[in-house]
Parts: C-alpha cells; structure tokens; sequence
C-alpha cells in the first residue's frame, strides 16, 4: 500500500530528536553564580582549601550552593550574585595573594547530563557581557630591531674578517641592509663571508661591484612575524590568567592581529594596563659569599639584594646586572646530547659580546634569571589609573660552565615542561614587538542579559505568528508542519550545544528567528504540491506521494544554494556574522530534514495507506 | 482555505517590459542617491567610538552635548537609543584622539557633571584600518557569494536563468542599500549580515520558480514562452506569498520587539524580502526570456538509455 513507512524509520527519527532534545536540556537550567579560585606562583588548590573556604562561608553567613575541587581549581556556587562578591572579597582575605579569585557563571547542569557531555550553548560576549579587544601587533618594529641587530652582526663580521668597509645601513628598502666597500675585492671577500653563514640572506651585488644588499628572504620575514606573534600571545595569555577571568580567550586573528575577549570583566582600564604591562628579564650573579640567613632578618650586604625563586626560596643576588632581557632574541626549549631538557637562548651581537665579556672571569659561579613585571595594583594614582606594582621572582639559575656568548644553553631542568614554561617566560622578557588595540568592545551585563530576554521573546512571539497562520491556513496538516516546526528547533538548539566552537549571539538569535520563518518554506511547499495534485483529479494517496517526492528537487535546490551562501558567509565573516551564518546552516539542514523526513513520516502514519476521499488541508 | 485559486494562469509576462522598466528606474535612483549622499555606514565600517550610557532619568541631549563639549568633544553625536533613557554618543575618529581611551574619558566627563548615575552599557571602538577591511571583505562575501550561486545554476538549469537569478539578487541588493542610502539609515554589521541572508532568502524564491519553469516547459509543449512562464510562476504563486508571509511576520517581531541593535536587521530584512518576492517573479523570469529562453533549452539531454533499451531482446 503506498505510503506506509515501517517502524524502523519512525524509531530512527524518534531516536535523533531524543538526543538532541537531551543535548538541549541543560540550556533550561540557568547559571549559578560562581567562584573560580586557582593557584598562582608554587602555592596548590588542594582539599584543605576547600575545607578552609567552606569554613569561612559558614562563619561569614555566606550560602554556598557548593564548594567542590575540579582539575586543581576550587569551584564555588552561590545562590545570588550578592553572595557570589561577599564571597569573593572574603575569599581573597582567606587564602591570601598567592591565589588568583575570578567571577564567573557556572552552568547548573545537573550531573546525570553533564555525565553524557551535555553542556549549555556557549553564549558570545554581546549576550553575557564583557571585553573584546582587537589587538595589532607592529611587525615593523619588529623587523626593525632584526635588521638593527644584523647590521651591527656584520660590522662585527667584517671587521673580525678584516674586511674594509665603507658603511652598513639598513633600508632603503624594506627588509634590507646596504654594505657600502671602497674595492671590488672586498665585496667580493663579503660575499664569500656571508654567503657561508646564513642561507635565509638573499645577497645582490650593485652593477659598479661596490656596494651590496642583503635582504631577508620571505622564509625569514615570515618567521619574524609568526615569532613577534607568537610571543605576544604567550605574554598576553599568562597575563589574562593572572586578572583573573573565567574561560578568557586569546587567539591568533589573521598574519599579524589577536583578539582578546574577557567575558564578565568590566573594567576595561585596568583590562588593558594588564595587557599592556610591560615585562623585562635581568640576568645577575648569585651571591654565594654573603649571610643569607642575616639577609633574611633584615641585614642586607652592601653589594647584594634579596631576591625569591618562584617556589619562595629565598636567595642573595649580585646588584650589578649582567645582561637585560632586550637583548634576548629567541629562546627555545629542546634536548642536549644526553637527552636531558635544555633551553636554549640566543642573543644579539650586542648582548653577545656583552655577555663574553661579562661571563669570561665568573666560569663556575651561578647565573640567575630574574624575571620583572609591572601590574596594576590596588592603589590608585591622583587621575584614577592603577600605581603599577613591580614584581619580580627568580625563574632559574644554573652554573655557568664556561665562557658565554651569543648564543648559550639553561640545562639540569628537572623536565621538559619546566624548559618549555622557562622558555616561555626568557621570551615574555625579551623585546617584544609593541601592539595596539584597534577595536574594543565592552557590553554592560545589563545589556547581555537585555539582548538574550529580547532574542528570546522574539523567538516565541514570532514562533506563535507562524504556528498560528499554519493552522489557520493548512488546518490538520497546518498541525503537522507545526510538529515539524518545532522538532526543527529542538534539533537546531541541540547540535548547537553538542557543536563545542558554536557560540550564539544576538545575531545568531536572529538567525534562528529568521529560520522560523523560513523552515516552513518547505512545508508550504509541499502542501502545495499536494493541493495541486488532487486538483489535477489524482487519489488522495497518489497525490500525497507525488507531493512529497516532487516538492523534494525542489527543496533540495532551493536550500542548497542558500546554504552555499552560509558556508560563504561562514568562510568570510568574522565574529558576529560567523554567528549568525552558524545558525543559518543549521537551521537549513534541520529544515529539509524535518519537513522532508519527519513531516512526511507523520502525514504517512495519520493519512497514509488509508481509502479517503479528501484531506484535511 | 486558499489565498490564490486560479483556474487560468495569470497573464504576468504582459507587464514585463513595463515591470522592467520600473526596476530600471529604481536601480538609477538607488545608484544616485548612493552617489549623492552616499551610505550613513556605522560605526562597524568607519571607525570611531560608540558609547551607550543608560540614565535613570529621561536624558537631557542638549546638556550632554554641550558637557561633551566642554570636555573636549565637539564633534560628538549624541541620540537616544530604543529609550529615553538610553543614550548613544559617537565620537568620530580624529588623528589628535588617542581612541582606545575616549570611552572612558567620556564616561568619566559625564559622570562628573551629570547629577544622576550614568552605568555604561557598552563601549566600542573600532580603529580605521578594521572598518576599511570589514567593507571589503563583506563586498567579497557578497561578490563570491552571486559567483557561487551563478555557477550553481548555470550547471543545475541553464546559463539564461542563472543570469536573471544573479541579476536579480544584484538587484535586490542595489535596491536594499538605495533604501538605506535614501533614508539615511545605519548601516552597521547586522545589516550586511542581513544583505547576505537576503541573497540566501531571494535565491531560494528565484530557484522555486524556475524548477517550476523547467517542469512547465517539459510538460506543456504546445505552450509559448510566455504562457510556460506565466503558468509556473501562477502555481507556485500562493507558496511564494505564503512563505514571504511568514517570514515577514516573524521579520516585524523582530522589529518591534527585538531592541534597537537588530532594527537595522529587520528593516533590511523586510524590505528586500517585499524586493526579492518581486524579484523573483518579475526581474529573474523575464530576463531569461529576454535573453531568448526557449523550451529546447529546457528539455533533458538526450538519454543514451533510450537506445540501449531497444538493443534489448
């Protein structure tokens, strides 16, 4: 009999709808409002913390919803946002300034759904309030001070090669580097000279043979960039840890930009001066000879300062500085020839020879890296900014082995991710390339939760309009495309939670309205085929199975090219319109499925395989 | 029920030529007044700093404008937004601004010699290089996006139709920014965001009829081309008013009750969606006719099948 479907098809798509319906579920549950409490510099989140901290919520008359310990961060619950900023200043009283106290939302979902991986929509920053930095980094500085350093490298060159020389100048053109001989033959020795030591050096001889251009190869360039890059996310990413924030993201934007987004963070001025601290590194003698134990009870030698390792170790430092970290221009992690961690540093010329001379009378005594940073702290200045705070810990120090120059190693690290974080912090207190915000953000919290309660009231009034006309106007099977209408949002609110990268925002909450709108499309469609079947006299069955299949190349075409205009969307939008070109895909895929698979397996199961006369349409 | 019962097709293709011509026109007078006075683009697209402050009393612009310009910004603009009570000021970009810092620095301006609280509802700042960026990559989304959808039905239909699909869409699109040009309305992300989801909307009208075309022209085949158009674009008539409805019915809840950050999506919307439905019937299907459709164009390629099958014992 036509238009009967077996049961296995209805089980399929029962089954599909189940679990998206599931995987929607926790966006029900609303936030809590919470405390994420993390360790900073060698102190630990352990259970005593937990019980410390409950404690002290009890004493204070503070409800906790809950106070558990999840991957070394304590995770507190409140039931109002009251509580939750009691809680956090009464918190940092507590545990001290070695922990870092951030606020955020946890989401209230409840275990047995967090057990299967179901996690509530993540929401942009124009929904949930907080900071959107669009940060530049110069590469211009940063291929500046290369060129600076390979013009001074070869001055060093020649002259140690006995080469004369006229001059050595970086420019005119971008990249470049100019060395001006009086003869032909001393070119000539150059070219011989410089060719051996650096293939990534393009070297072109003027027409008079007296005067030569080198200039990085684009291989080189790029690696300067990547690495100016590269640099500052790190920097910036141990920075955002340390203010404090709840699930902050800092990401690569295209060659040369990052983006910064700090959800729930107000204060954009102490926001940027944290990102634009400044760092440096200092590298000095550890003063062996002096009392440390008199140091400690307030005794200071003359010629030497108090310092502390970052595991708190306290230690006596020379007060001449042998080398600033300006003059760092890479430092990498890897392995010796005994496979034990190393890192290894590389400085310019200057620092090069500095450092020679410095390390060649002190072979045997210990090198410490005393890394600096200012921040904001708590006091303020006359205009309302932050005094910044210097801090300054000691990240490593080793015997030095023999004479240094431009290049040295850091080994006997205890394990590789120990050379990999030093290594990270030797580049956060080199020279960095400077950066600049070119577009910022902020959405008050008022705003965020204005938008979603704006979105979603949009969504239910214009998902009234539509069930309502459908009814009206297609009677029973007006109720079908109804179900179907609403499976399609079950299913669209759930593969959007299940998708981990898919954020929605208010452009995203339009997409979905304007979906609405649209999934009935197909339907309409169909119906309409179906209508025009029986008027061309076919049986009721002839002419639902007509309408569905006809109506299908129809849908199929139709949507395929609106969906190649999400994927370009998708391709070409940034941020916002990424969003919303998200949400139209979806919906566009959910659309076709449940008007051509789920709609028609309804039809089929009320009006199929039956005698009629007429449909109620 | 039944909005549309014809039992006759509708003679459309009788007023292409004057359908045409009016679409002409509005064409010239979108190109001139986007020459004349040329596009309100916001904040998104020119750079510059948007502060929305909220007030818990209905705000006073004339006295804000004059603070800000006590403090040091002539130039700012200053309008409620969706409230009385919200307020919007937009400080252009200026060399001598250092722009990162103008949020605060007009918020601290207000707050000073405001008696009542002002809370900051949202800052934005956008550096010149981004927004010049951001209208050449939305060109090129929209550009890539005709070629894509040309491409697509030139392969799946026939390379007239595909014109007309893609001058419709260009179209609507011209049409859509002449409305925005002409009543000087913003025009920010969320409206080329809702330019691009006009193009997916009017495509998908555009390809309705002309699969009805493609079938009408294999079926009737002592039709003219004008009859086979005529007759299509009736029996899909009713789907196409009836999803356009629903549609803008959903669009003017948006634009009643979705905040004034989506307005400018919903009036893009609604307008080129009543464009497109137009579009469809009238610009798409009457320029694959002027570029000489014919239904030889439309029939499938000759099957090999055909002579296997009678190959067959």
């Amino acid at each position: 009999m036509l238009n009967k479907n077996p049961a296995w098809r209805y089980l399929v798509v029962i089954a599909m709808l189940l679990i998206c319906m599931l995987y929607a579920l926790p966006n029900l549950y609303p936030e809590d409002p919470a405390l994420n409490i993390s360790a900073a510099r060698g102190a630990v989140v352990a259970e005593h913390s937990v019980v410390e901290l409950e404690q002290a919520f009890a004493k204070a008359d503070i409800a906790v919803k809950s106070v558990q310990l999840l991957d070394g961060k304590v995770l507190a619950r409140f039931a109002s946002a009251e509580q939750q900023l009691q809680a956090r200043d009464l918190a940092k009283n507590v545990l001290g300034s070695n922990y870092i106290t951030a606020l955020s939302l946890a989401p209230a979902t409840p275990d047995w759904l967090a057990a299967i991986g179901a996690t509530p929509m993540k929401l942009g920053l124009d929904l949930r309030g907080g900071v959107h930095f669009l940060l530049a980094v110069d590469m211009q500085a940063a291929l500046d001070k290369h060129l600076t350093d390979l013009v001074s490298r070869f001055r060093t060159d020649l002259r140690q090669a006995q080469i004369r020389y006229l001059s050595v100048n970086a420019g005119p053109a971008l990249a470049q580097v100019v060395i001006k001989f009086r003869q032909a033959d001393d070119m000539h020795a150059a070219v011989l000279l410089l060719s051996g030591q650096d293939r990534e050096l393009l070297l072109t001889e003027s027409q008079d043979k007296l005067s030569l251009q080198v200039s990085l190869s684009e291989q080189r360039q790029r690696e300067i960039r990547n690495y100016a890059l590269e640099q500052n996310i790190t920097i910036l990413r141990n920075r955002v840890n340390e203010i404090g924030v709840a699930e902050p993201v800092v990401q690569r934007h295209g060659a040369d930009r990052i983006v910064v987004q700090l959800p729930g963070v107000q204060d954009t001025v102490l926001a940027k001066e944290i990102l634009s601290a400044t760092a440096t590194l200092e590298f000095r003698l550890v003063d062996t000879d002096s009392d440390l134990a008199a140091a400690l009870a307030g005794q200071l030698p003359v010629n030497a300062e108090l310092y502390y390792h970052n595991d708190g170790t306290p230690l006596l430092l020379d007060k001449r500085v042998l080398l600033t970290g300006d003059h760092i221009t890479d430092a990498t992690s890897g392995y010796d020839e005994y496979s034990q961690p190393k890192v290894s540093i590389k400085l310019d010329t200057a620092g090069g020879s500095l450092m020679s001379d410095a390390s060649k009378d002190v072979v045997g005594r210990r090198l410490a890296s005393v890394f600096i940073e200012y921040k904001p702290g708590s006091e303020l200045n006359a205009d309302g900014t932050s005094v910044l705070v210097k801090q300054q810990e000691v990240i490593n120090d080793a015997t030095i082995q023999m004479r240094l120059g431009r290049d040295f190693d850091i080994t006997g690290l205890s394990s590789p991710a120990e050379a990999q974080h030093l290594a990270s912090l030797l580049r956060a207190g080199a020279l960095i390339a400077p950066i600049q915000i070119i577009e910022e953000r902020t959405i008050g919290p008022s705003l965020g939760k204005e938008n979603i309660e704006l979105g979603i009231s949009a969504i239910q009034w214009g998902l009234v309009a539509v069930l309502l006309f459908m009814v009206v106007y297609y009677k029973a099977f007006g109720l079908v495309a109804n179900i179907a209408l609403g499976a399609n949002l079950i299913l669209m609110i759930g593969i959007m939670s299940m998708i981990p990268g898919a954020t929605l925002t208010l452009p995203g909450m339009a997409g979905i309205v304007l979906t609405v709108g649209m999934a009935v499309d197909a339907n309409v469609l169909i119906f309409e085929r179906i209508r025009e079947e029986l008027a061309e006299g076919r049986s009721v069955q002839q002419a639902i199975h007509q309408g569905y299949d006809r109506a299908f190349a129809t849908i199929a075409d139709s949507n395929i090219t609106t969906l190649l205009v999400a994927l370009i969307l998708f391709g070409v939008g940034t941020g916002p319109v990424k969003g919303f070109a998200i949400t139209l895909a979806i919906g566009i895929i959910t659309s076709i499925f449940t008007a051509v698979v789920g709609s028609r397996l309804l039809v089929n199961l009320i009006w199929g395989g039956r005698r009629l006369q007429s449909l109620p349409l | 029920m039944q909005i549309f019962n014809f039992s006759q097709p509708v003679n459309f293709m009788r007023l292409k030529w004057p359908a045409l011509l009016l679409s002409v026109l509005l064409l010239i007078g979108s190109a001139a007044s986007m020459f004349s006075q040329g596009i309100n683009w916001g904040l998104d697209f020119t750079g510059g700093t948007v502060i929305e402050v909220g007030l818990s009393e209905t705000a006073d612009l004339t006295a804000m404008r004059q603070m800000l310009a006590g403090a040091g910004y002539p130039d700012a603009v200053i309008q409620l937004f969706g409230s009385s009570k919200d307020v919007l000021i937009r400080i252009p970009l200026r060399p001598d601004l250092e722009q990162a810092k103008v949020g605060q620095a007009v918020l601290q301006a207000l707050t000073g010699e405001l008696a009542e609280p002002v809370s900051l509802r949202r800052v934005e700042f956008v550096g010149p290089s981004v927004g010049e960026e951001l209208k050449q990559d939305g060109g090129m989304a929209m550009l890539v996006a005709l070629l894509g959808i040309l491409l697509y039905v030139a392969v799946r239909f026939e390379w007239r139709l595909s014109v007309g699909a893609v001058l419709a869409l260009g179209h609507d699109v011209i049409l859509t920014l002449g409305l925005f040009s002409v009543l000087q309305l913003e025009f920010d992300l969320t409206v080329l965001a809702a330019i691009l989801a006009l193009i997916g909307y009017s495509i998908n009208d555009t390809i309705v009829v002309f699969d009805r075309l493609r079938e009408s022209f294999r079926k009737l085949r002592d039709a003219t081309v004008d009859e086979t158009i005529n007759h299509a674009i009736t029996s899909t008539l009713n789907r196409t008013v009836i999803t356009s409805l629903t549609t803008v019915l959903v669009l003017l809840v948006l634009f009643f009750m979705g905040g004034a950050l989506i307005h400018g999506f919903a009036t893009a919307l609604l307008f080129g969606i009543a464009i497109g439905t137009y579009s469809s019937v009238y610009v798409a299907s009457a320029i694959a006719e002027v570029l000489g459709i014919s239904r030889e164009d439309m029939l499938p390629p000759p099957e090999q099948d055909d002579a296997e099958i009678s190959e067959l014992p």
